[in-house]
């Protein structure tokens, strides 16, 4: 992308019929540090790559709690991302003060998309800077959506967002139709195995990482440091060898499975195209 | 000249009585289940107390549908202070919150009567006493309710320290146990039960200590 003309204000279109500050916002998103969600039947897994500035300050914080059943993970503008989690977070406590019950995690994204588009049509106004990967359950199953800065929103199996997150798309693109079915343990494993793939290389420890799970009988948490660490170490004590299928060895993370109930899953696409002018999709 | 008054209030008084007792290491928080409206009963069996953070409970009595709206106020506004502050609010943090929550319903209040009881940061049992408006005092034992005229004199002769000129300053603590002070909270309300009509039906009793929280039922007269 390159500087044109048409790309000062978001309320601008170029003569191409693309909003470029909303595609600058996009690339916003790119240049964040990795993202990456993934999903069972009965499951939603967020990881993310936490990388301190220098070693005297503290990690990023990317992924947030917004209710016991929703959780969020973030790359891109973290201050946005932080501000819209206190959005998502107020939404669902007011819907359990007028309902008594949770707010469904397909409303919470509309409203999340609503609230985008707003910062795409009003001249005083910027898209927000961040890409935000939200992982819920709720009555109709486990989900995991992906809310861009242009107002669009889509459903996955597993999406990864952020600087190199193609390199986990290839590994979860491979490994996708496996997650409907897996268990707690596998998906945690394949989660860290596509966050490994982000990191070109460099040695995936805990104190970089964030990993965080949902799940039937399981509210939204964040998984402490030396469960992860557990964790990486059993696989590449293990010889660098992705986890199988459900046939998979029982699970030996601390953690208990529960046993859920196993909720017909909605029907969802695969990772996103990224040729075309991303509001296009 | 004389006034005309309105034919139709917004209040309602759904009767009841609720007590809570500190100790060193548990609190105890009790209410009666009696829902009444003027000489009749609603129902015998409405729990007045509500579990507002971990270690922290309130028994409220008066309007149940305002008792009702303050309880789910507090408990989303908990929720906030628990995602900003990544940890359950403290007993005396919670105390001041309602204080602030009834106050700033001054001039159309909250018609509650409340008593909240907890533990407070080194795990000591805490109770902290209210008006509808939101004057707070902490206390080692206090009553709210229709039955607290009965029930109160009786918890300052079992429980109130001696005159503070004789004796160095105590504890706002009950040197009871937790099985004396929940059979005291029983005795309180079996009492309170045969002269007032607005208590009675069943006791239910929520002890909060360093285990958690559990509850306790007691049948009352239903008369």
């Amino acid at each position: 992308m390159f500087r044109n003309q048409y790309d000062t204000d978001v309320t601008t279109w170029s003569p191409a019929g693309r909003l470029f500050q909303v595609e600058y916002a996009m690339e916003a998103v790119k240049q964040g540090s990795a993202a990456i969600g993934l999903r069972s039947k009965t499951h939603v897994v967020l990881a993310s790559v936490n990388k301190a500035n220098s070693e005297l300050s503290s990690h990023q914080k990317k992924i947030f709690k917004v209710d016991d059943h929703i959780g969020v993970a973030i790359a891109g503008l973290t201050a946005d991302g932080r501000v819209l989690s206190r959005y998502m977070r107020s939404e669902c406590i007011n819907y359990s003060y007028s309902y008594e019950s949770k707010l469904p995690v397909g409303r919470l994204v509309v409203q999340l998309a609503d609230k985008a588009q707003v910062c795409t049509q009003r001249s005083w106004k910027r898209p927000y800077g961040v890409g935000l990967l939200v992982g819920g359950l709720d009555e109709s199953g486990a989900h995991l959506y992906y809310n861009c800065p242009s107002g669009n929103y889509f459903e996955y199996q597993a999406f990864a967002i952020g600087s190199r997150s193609q390199a986990a798309k290839t590994y979860m693109e491979r490994k996708f139709e496996t997650f409907a079915e897996s268990s707690r343990e596998n998906l945690i494993k394949d989660a860290l195995f596509a966050l490994r793939e982000t990191l070109q290389g460099e040695k995936l420890t805990s104190t970089i990482c964030t990993v965080a799970v949902v799940g039937i009988g399981e509210a939204f948490h964040i998984l402490d440091k030396e469960t992860v660490q557990a964790l990486i170490n059993e696989f590449e004590i293990a010889g660098e060898e992705a986890p199988a299928n459900e046939a998979a060895p029982e699970d030996q993370g601390g953690d208990a499975q529960p046993g859920g109930d196993v909720q017909p899953g909605a029907a969802d696409q695969g990772p996103a195209d990224e040729g075309v002018a991303p509001m296009d999709i | 000249m004389t006034k005309e008054h309105a034919n139709w209030s917004p209040y309602d008084n759904n009767g009841g009585t609720c007590v809570a007792i500190a100790g060193a290491e548990y609190c105890v928080v009790a209410a009666d289940t009696r829902m009444s409206s003027g000489y009749n009963i609603l129902t015998r069996d409405y729990s007045k107390i509500a579990q507002l953070a971990d270690k922290c409970s309130m028994a409220s009595s008066g309007f149940q549908a305002d008792v009702r709206a303050l309880q789910k106020h507090l408990e989303a506004r908990h929720l906030i202070y628990q995602h900003q502050h990544n940890k359950q609010m403290s007993t005396p943090a919670m105390a001041q919150l309602l204080s602030n929550t009834l106050y700033y319903k001054r001039f159309f209040p909250y018609y509650a009567f409340n008593v909240l009881g907890g533990l407070d940061s080194q795990g000591k049992g805490c109770v902290f006493t209210y008006d509808a408006v939101g004057s707070y005092e902490r206390v080692g034992y206090s009553s709210q309710g229709s039955g607290s005229t009965l029930i109160m004199p009786f918890l300052d002769n079992q429980l109130k320290s001696p005159s503070p000129l004789l004796l160095p300053a105590k504890d706002a603590v009950t040197p009871l146990s937790e099985s004396e002070a929940i059979d005291l909270v029983k005795t309180c309300f079996a009492s309170a039960t045969e002269r007032d009509i607005y208590t009675g039906d069943k006791l239910e009793i929520v002890i909060l200590n360093a285990e958690g929280i559990r509850r306790e039922y007691m049948e009352l007269r239903k008369d």
